[in-house]
């Protein structure tokens, strides 16, 4: 659609005409901002806290966890250098033999969601499963944040239990 | 020919003020738009409903998806 709209302007005379190919979906799905009766909306991008600790690759688990657990959590995202997520540290895993590789220890690929995924739909998904924290990334994977259910949970019936002007529920 | 451009491409023309034209059904650009977009469904394109557009700046179109 978005492609014979760019074409027809063209053919109207004017000349800097560009298409954004992947639309408002990947807008969205990057966790920008929109206009619009819908703006409100809340979505997980929205409450996922990003000051989840980072680790790498070839670092050390008795690195990693004092650093996790100064910074007052029990879990650390293991990244590449341009923040790609590619596991977790949790748990065991997090409190391994001080001198194994976090590679060798960490949970691989981790479920994502997507940062405008909307909170009506994840957060009973997520409460059928126990499922009590997720992580968020662009779709390219980057670490956006981690979203806690309570804070899903706490945002999603603040936005319910205000009037509204559109038909949205 | 129109320039097929991605996310990063496109936060380098806003600033350059783009003209982003959202050419989805006014209800669908009524409820969720990128900031600033005006809209201008894809039926309705015409010389008479782009004849307000500057024919000097960036325009862009976009619609949901890859579409």
């Amino acid at each position: 659609m978005s492609a014979r709209a760019a074409w027809r302007i063209e053919t109207l005379g004017f000349t800097r005409v560009y298409r954004y190919r992947p639309g408002k979906a990947d807008w969205l799905a990057n966790g920008l901002p929109v206009e619009g009766t819908q703006a409100n909306v809340p979505r997980a991008g929205q409450v996922a806290r990003p000051d989840i600790p980072t680790c790498q690759l070839g670092e050390r688990v008795g690195d990693v966890r004092p650093r996790v657990t100064a910074a007052g959590w029990d879990m650390c995202l293991v990244v590449t250098d341009d923040n790609v997520v590619l596991g977790r540290l949790r748990g065991k895993a997090l409190q391994a033999n001080p001198t194994a590789i976090v590679d060798e220890v960490m949970e691989e690929g981790p479920t994502t969601i997507r940062p405008d995924t909307l909170l009506v739909d994840i957060v009973p998904r997520m409460q059928e499963r126990h499922v009590v924290s997720i992580i968020v990334t662009t779709p390219g994977g980057r670490l956006i944040g981690v979203m806690f259910r309570p804070a899903a949970e706490a945002r999603l019936a603040a936005f319910q239990a205000t009037p509204k002007d559109t038909n949205y529920s | 020919m129109p320039t097929t451009i991605q996310l990063d491409e496109l936060q380098d023309l806003i600033p350059q003020a783009a003209i982003l034209v959202d050419v989805l059904p006014a209800d669908e650009y009524t409820r969720e738009h990128l900031p600033g977009a005006i809209n201008i469904p894809l039926k309705t394109l015409n010389r008479s409903t782009t004849a307000a557009l500057p024919s000097d700046r960036p325009i862009i179109t976009y619609c949901h998806d890859f579409q």
